[in-house]
């Protein structure tokens, strides 16, 4: 598969390019730690200058949204599983949560232990049914749990779910320095704290023993079988690890949006997970969270900055796709898999790799056997 | 008595545009390992496509379905050569594209003709209800029946009696082995996408029959209980998907109605999980 | 004692990368423009993939060429369609069609040569309505055999025929490669010395993916130092015929990939 292959072939590459740049990180974090400070105007990119609430509440689904996909990409470019029900596990921390709070009139910090609790559980019990089977068949799983999940939250059993609608968060039971509109800055820092958390634990466990297995089994599940190893048990840490992430991003989203809507359950939520991994590139450190900001980004600014003036004046054949952000995304997806193996974050080291050749690519495989089995 | 027949009669209705849906899944997934995530999105390009020829262009309704339909099956090979040929040797990049057309397609369509759904004019033969048994149905189910009997029919005898029929059922049990005898397989491929394009898009157009409605989610939405029908029906196999697609509609239907709404959406959803479970090779099952 | 022409088939420096692994480093390998060359080695010395390899069933690169055409770059059907028979390890028939319909996918020619493939294999004919999936384990190969006798082909190229079937079947199935070497040229994988010895004039031996020995069979055969070497059998013992397929034992060194 060169879907794996290229990204073996650049791996070392890339750790060359990343100690030359280690700067860069706790640079960038200062700046986002500082952001709500600023008033710096950013025109066309937020609605307001840079540390106005409507801002920060932007950035900060961005930065939890860079979260989640890391969190993702754990299993999809760290263990090459190809999970289609993520969604369900965020759901799950951000419905638990909510219920927690509303049915038991738990505090919040008990709420949110809860529902990461239930995430993880649950984690555990359908990575351990799902992963008996592999390849596109456990693909198909996930996706069936998480449509279950997404239908038993819409048909709201019992009145606990609130349907489509969904339920608003107590604001009661939530800590002070978390609720109303002036309080917005210190949500971005827990998105902020949230996206650290998330780089950390899979920074953390990528370079344990556990990582180097989950990197056998992407490249070649049968080469850790051969060693003696069961890939079971380390494809379900993955899951559950994935899936505990997934949760804390619930209730981080349920602090940030408010309350818990089926949107968040439903298979395109997954979906968005996916295309934000891919674009900024599956496998690497940065790319998920370059993905999810981007991702974030432009489902929410696009469509404003399509009712804006310039591009109202557009004609149809331009306004109309600049008006749906999915379209874009999906568009940009599309030609990400096609063109880009590796996504955004692999397109530096494309570049240079290019510069430096001067020539075609290091010789590839020969031609590919069209129709070989899998 | 009155009910069982309506539900009988909608559930197959739903079953038989299962059918046009997961045929073609079942056949492109036998044979090319690739999930198809676009399929919905062609359904939805079938639809709107018969909904513009008769509701715009002021087609009559049969010839609106066949353009539909002759739209939906170019989107489908267009999508082969563009976008799945090019990636035959990464077969996941090959589903996540289908992913991204999946999501972009709706989305365009939403863009163009707006996100509510358009009500789709019905023939004025077939908007009216018939007694069966003392039951009301309307007309719509039984054409939904007839189409999806049709298609399953000509696919029987296309699989059964010509050269690319063999083709695909000898490339569904083994497609190297296949370009192992010195056949262009990938011939095959652009077909079964166009065979699956053209039956779910006509899917789409008479969808809009039985809906009242063209809507840019609808496909996709069918596509999960698509996908039920071809792991019960055994991927690849074109008389399995007939009989899972009626068993899925009916169970559907009845469930809904003599349980808790949505239960039998969710019935059938969460026996999807457990097909899979217990029997792994329901996703390699062969042609039967 | 080398072959008194130039080589039908030739293969230089041919090596496959798969996931990573490297399988094949460096295959050379003449076949010779008539009657059975062998293509021997151990368990997971690269035979099948170096078969799979020149019909462009897994990616390579290297030299390949069929009566000087260069076939390296070729998809899989272009190089079948130069001229090439293939019977596969597992025989490759199609287990739900039936034999009739086996048959008619390898038509190629305009005119396929079922007279021969019923002359050959009689057994064929009163069975066309079978569903290939119920025959035999030699019946099934003689299938695999026959579908390369439908076309005229330049080369046949047979992965371990007699693996997994009964004595008595061996001894039918290598009657018919013999006579079908009497026809065309034969590129022969096998485990099974003694048909080796009786059929094959040229052999080449690989080992961990390369090639290590090419001459004529009966002197690599007669050393019996060399042969136990290079084979890990006595060449005076038949080694003990093949598992079944199921229960095939795990290959001792490198990795042998069946795809």
């Amino acid at each position: 598969m060169t879907f794996l292959g290229h990204r073996a072939t650049t791996a070392r590459e890339r750790r060359g390019w990343r100690d030359r740049r280690r700067w860069w990180p706790p640079a960038l974090l200062a700046v986002l730690l500082l952001a709500p400070f600023s008033a710096l105007p950013v025109p066309g990119l937020l609605s307001g200058p840079l540390g106005s609430p409507g801002s920060l509440q932007l950035l900060a689904l961005c930065l939890l949204y860079g979260g989640l996909a890391t969190g993702y990409d754990l299993l999809l470019g760290r263990t090459g599983l190809l999970s289609f029900g993520h969604a369900l596990y965020f759901a799950t921390g951000l419905y638990v949560t909510d219920l927690a709070m509303l049915e038991w009139r738990l505090p919040f910090a008990a709420a949110a232990a809860v529902g990461v609790g239930c995430a993880l559980l649950l984690a555990v019990v359908l990575g351990a049914v799902g992963l008996r089977v592999s390849g596109i068949g456990f693909s198909m799983v996930t996706l069936a749990f998480a449509q279950a999940g997404s239908i038993l939250v819409t048909r709201d059993p019992g009145g606990l779910t609130g349907g489509e609608e969904g339920r608003a968060v107590p604001a009661d039971l939530l800590p002070d320095g978390v609720v109303g509109i002036q309080n917005t800055a210190t949500l971005y820092w827990i998105a902020l704290a949230y996206l650290v958390l998330t780089l950390a634990v899979v920074h953390w466990t990528v370079s344990s023993p556990i990582g180097r297995v989950w990197a056998g089994i992407r490249e070649n599940e049968r080469r850790v079988e051969v060693l003696g190893l069961r890939p079971y048990g380390f494809k379900l840490v993955a899951f559950v690890v994935a899936g505990g992430l997934a949760g804390a991003g619930g209730v981080v989203y349920l602090l940030l949006t408010g309350g818990a809507t089926p949107q968040a359950a439903s298979s395109d939520a997954t979906l968005a997970l996916l295309v934000m991994v891919i674009l900024g590139g599956s496998g690497s450190r940065w790319g998920p969270l370059l993905g999810g900001v981007l991702y974030t980004w432009a489902d929410h600014r696009l469509g404003d900055l399509a009712n804006s003036g310039t591009v109202a004046g557009l004609p149809a054949v331009l306004r109309v796709p600049l008006s749906q952000p999915l379209f874009l995304l999906g568009t940009l997806f599309v030609a990400v898999v096609l063109l880009l193996p590796g996504g955004l974050a692999a397109l530096p080291a494309r570049v240079r790799a290019r510069r430096s050749a001067r020539g075609p690519r290091p010789a590839g495989l020969g031609t590919a056997p069209e129709g070989s089995a899998v | 008595m009155d009910t069982v027949i309506l539900l009988l009669c909608t559930g197959l209705g739903l079953g038989a545009l299962y059918f046009l849906v997961a045929s073609g899944l079942s056949l492109i997934f036998g044979l090319m390992d690739v999930l198809n995530f676009a399929h919905g999105a062609l359904l939805s390009v079938g639809a709107y496509a018969a909904w513009w020829a008769t509701a715009q262009a002021g087609m009559d309704f049969y010839a609106a379905v066949a353009f539909g339909t002759a739209v939906g099956t170019l989107a489908a090979v267009l999508l082969e050569l563009a976008l799945i040929r090019p990636l035959y040797s990464r077969p996941r990049d090959q589903i996540l594209a289908t992913v991204g057309v999946g999501l972009a397609v709706p989305a365009l369509l939403m863009g163009v003709w707006g996100a509510d759904a358009r009500p789709f004019p019905q023939p004025s033969g077939l908007s009216g209800t018939v007694r069966v048994l003392g039951a009301v149905v309307p007309v719509n189910r039984f054409v939904l029946m007839a189409a999806a009997l049709l298609v399953l029919l000509a696919l029987r005898l296309f699989l059964a009696r010509t050269r690319y029929g063999l083709i695909v059922r000898a490339g569904v049990e083994d497609r190297a082995m296949v370009t192992a005898l010195g056949i262009d397989v990938r011939r095959a491929f652009t077909l079964v996408f166009a065979i699956g394009g053209a039956a779910a898009a006509l899917g789409g157009a008479l969808a809009g029959l039985y809906f009242g409605s063209v809507a840019p989610g609808q496909g996709t939405g069918l596509l999960i209980f698509a996908f039920v029908v071809v792991v019960m029906g055994g991927m690849g196999s074109v008389t399995g998907a007939a009989v899972a697609s009626a068993g899925v509609g009916l169970v559907q239907q009845f469930a809904n109605y003599y349980t808790a709404a949505g239960l039998g959406d969710l019935s059938v959803v969460v026996l999807l999980a457990v097909l899979l479970l217990v029997r792994p090779g329901g996703l390699t099952g062969r042609l039967a | 004692m080398g072959a008194p022409h130039d080589p039908l088939l030739t293969v230089r420096g041919l090596r496959v990368v798969i996931d990573g692994l490297h399988i094949l480093h460096g295959v050379d390998l003449d076949v010779a423009p008539s009657g059975v060359t062998a293509l021997l080695g151990r368990n997971g010395a690269g035979k099948t993939t170096t078969v799979k390899a020149v019909l462009g069933l897994v990616p390579r690169t290297g030299g390949i060429r069929l009566a000087g055409e260069d076939l390296t770059r070729l998809p899989t059907h272009l190089v079948v369609r130069r001229g090439i028979g293939y019977v596969p390890e597992d025989r490759g028939v199609f287990g739900g069609l039936t034999v009739a319909e086996n048959l008619r996918l390898a038509e190629r020619d305009a005119e396929p040569a079922y007279p021969l493939v019923h002359e050959i294999f009689p057994e064929l004919k009163r069975r066309e309505r079978q569903v290939a999936g119920t025959l035999s384990g030699g019946q099934q190969q003689m299938v695999a055999i026959a579908r390369t006798l439908l076309n005229a082909n330049r080369l046949i190229i047979a992965d371990e025929p007699t693996k997994g079937l009964a004595p008595r079947i061996v001894t039918e199935v290598a009657d018919a490669l013999e006579r079908v070497a009497s026809r065309v040229p034969v590129l022969l994988v096998e485990q099974n010395l003694a048909l080796v010895r009786r059929t094959a004039a040229t052999c080449a031996v690989l080992a961990d993916g390369h090639t290590v020995h090419q001459g004529a069979t009966a002197e690599l055969l007669a050393d019996e130092e060399a042969a136990r070497r290079l084979l890990g059998v006595g060449s005076s013992r038949r080694p003990s015929p093949g598992p079944s397929p199921g229960a095939a034992p795990a290959p001792p060194t490198g990795t042998e990939v069946n795809r």
